[in-house]
């Protein structure tokens, strides 16, 4: 297993915030790639789940802005009720277009643009959630020649999303949530 | 790297072709964006190939419209951030308050929601009489509906939710008649309103305001045209207007930063010189 270059994206759903904060804390304090984290939650929590993420975490943690550049040993969050687009020139857009699978954040729309920015330095990694968010994203992800990686759904805590994703896209490795800092 | 339909070339052909046939400027908006509203559309209207989307949005006026509709965003809401409504409640109407008139525009204002939001703080603000309201757009489809006022229903009780969030303390639907599936709004409230056409990346200003609201517009544009922007509404703002944008918009980082102050950790800006 080789550590991540490039850009890695992690997208979550119901059940998906114990598995984050546990990746977050297997990473101590190495130099990680710039990761970006986008999580479906209720509208209007704002930026408290930054804030709670930047406590838990040692690798610095930001709400996305727009047009911020992407840079290793940070970690963005992708805001509440916006679209997070990575750009060719490796830098953030949000976009307040409709929902997705119900979703805003949508993770198919950030894996995609992540997929045709990154290709092959590309990993992502989709974890628990009860929606088929992700597995769009990833089917993009493999065909630009990204990494996929897929929360073991035996133990995830909702394993309709990773299941759905594994079934409908397939998985380069299948890993526990505390498996998965190692191959950041 | 592309897995989609419209490649970055294709998409790079047609933006040509907007600006050569039409005079629409498309090539300073975020790529990523655009890339997806176009594969989207590409996708909805079933074209068997590119060069048949391309002829068409370059021969069919009545299909280019729905072409520029379609891949700008459109999605707004009544009350959105109703915390940002209080502010204009609690701290900016009061000072517009004290001038005999007020003119307000809203640049990129989709289908109203947020005009009408506006005419009725200042109604409960006292300073509707007193007031007008420019409503502005790229799209005249959407301008359309806006000057209509009419909103589906079933937003109705999600809009009411962020209008009593945002210190409203009437009965919301008081505002509109339902309709069958439609609320229209009361007639008062567009009488103060005037919709028309702009674009922000070719057209100069029109007149001079006390306030601006341009918000979740400028998230599509890249740097440069941003800080165009920017130098547009510094022009057409008073000394001592407000500039007013999305939650996760800034004025920080443009060079006509040092002539406004910031309320606090609002998106609201003063103009200062
Ligand atoms: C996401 S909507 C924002 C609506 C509303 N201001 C809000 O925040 O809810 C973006 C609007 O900007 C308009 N727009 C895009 N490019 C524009 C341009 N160059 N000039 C004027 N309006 C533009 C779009 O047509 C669309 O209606």
């Amino acid at each position: 297993m080789s550590a991540a270059k490039g850009l890695v994206i992690i997208g979550g759903s119901a059940g998906s915030l114990d598995a984050i904060i546990q990746l977050l804390a297997g990473l101590k304090n190495r130099h990680v790639p710039p990761i970006i984290i986008v999580l479906h939650r209720k509208t209007g929590d704002d930026s408290t789940l930054a804030e709670l993420l930047s406590i838990k975490s040692p690798v610095p943690v930001k709400e996305a802005d727009e047009k911020d550049p992407i840079r290793s040993d940070t970690i963005y969050i992708a805001p509440a009720d916006y679209h997070l687009l990575v750009e060719q020139d490796h830098t953030i857009s949000l976009d307040y277009s409709e929902k997705i699978n119900y979703s805003r954040p949508s993770i198919d729309i950030s894996f995609q643009t992540a997929a045709e920015a990154y290709g092959k330095s590309l990993t992502a990694i989709l974890l628990s959630g009860a929606n088929a968010d992700g597995t769009e994203g990833l089917k993009a992800v493999k065909a630009c020649g990204g990494r996929v990686i897929i929360q073991n759904p035996a133990t995830a805590e909702v394993a309709y999303m990773p299941q759905h994703a594994l079934e409908k896209a397939g998985a380069d490795l299948v890993l526990n949530a505390n498996e998965i800092p190692m191959v950041i | 790297m592309d897995f989609q339909a419209v490649n970055d070339d294709n998409i790079s052909i047609l933006l040509n072709d907007l600006l050569e046939i039409y005079g629409y400027d498309f090539n300073e908006y975020s790529k990523a964006s655009l890339k997806r509203r176009i594969n989207r559309l590409f996708t909805l209207d079933k074209f068997p190939s590119f060069a048949e989307m391309r002829y068409t949005v370059r021969t069919n006026p009545e299909y280019l419209k729905r072409f520029i509709e379609e891949i700008t965003v459109n999605v707004t809401e009544m009350f959105r951030d109703p915390s940002f409504y209080r502010v204009l409640r609690e701290t900016v109407l009061p000072t517009l308050g004290t001038y005999p008139f007020i003119r307000i525009w809203h640049a990129g204002c989709s289908t109203g929601e947020e005009v009408y939001s506006m005419a009725i703080l200042l109604q409960e603000a006292n300073l509707f009489h007193k007031s007008l309201l420019y409503a502005t757009d790229i799209n005249p489809g959407v301008l359309e509906r806006a000057s209509k006022g009419l909103f589906p229903l079933s937003h109705m009780k999600g809009h009411s939710e962020k209008y009593i969030q945002s210190g409203g303390k009437k009965d919301f639907s008081s505002y509109y008649s339902a309709n069958y599936d439609l609320a229209k709004f009361n007639s008062e409230l567009s009488s103060k309103m005037i919709f028309s056409t702009h674009n922000l990346v070719s057209d100069h200003s029109f007149n001079e305001f006390q306030l601006i609201i341009c918000r979740n517009v400028l998230i599509y544009f890249d740097k440069d045209l941003q800080a165009k922007v920017f130098k547009l509404f510094e022009q057409s703002l008073d000394n001592l207007g407000y500039l007013a944008l999305g939650s996760k918009e800034t004025l920080r980082f443009s060079s006509v930063a040092p002539n406004f102050k910031q309320l606090g950790k609002e998106k609201i800006w003063r103009k200062m010189a």
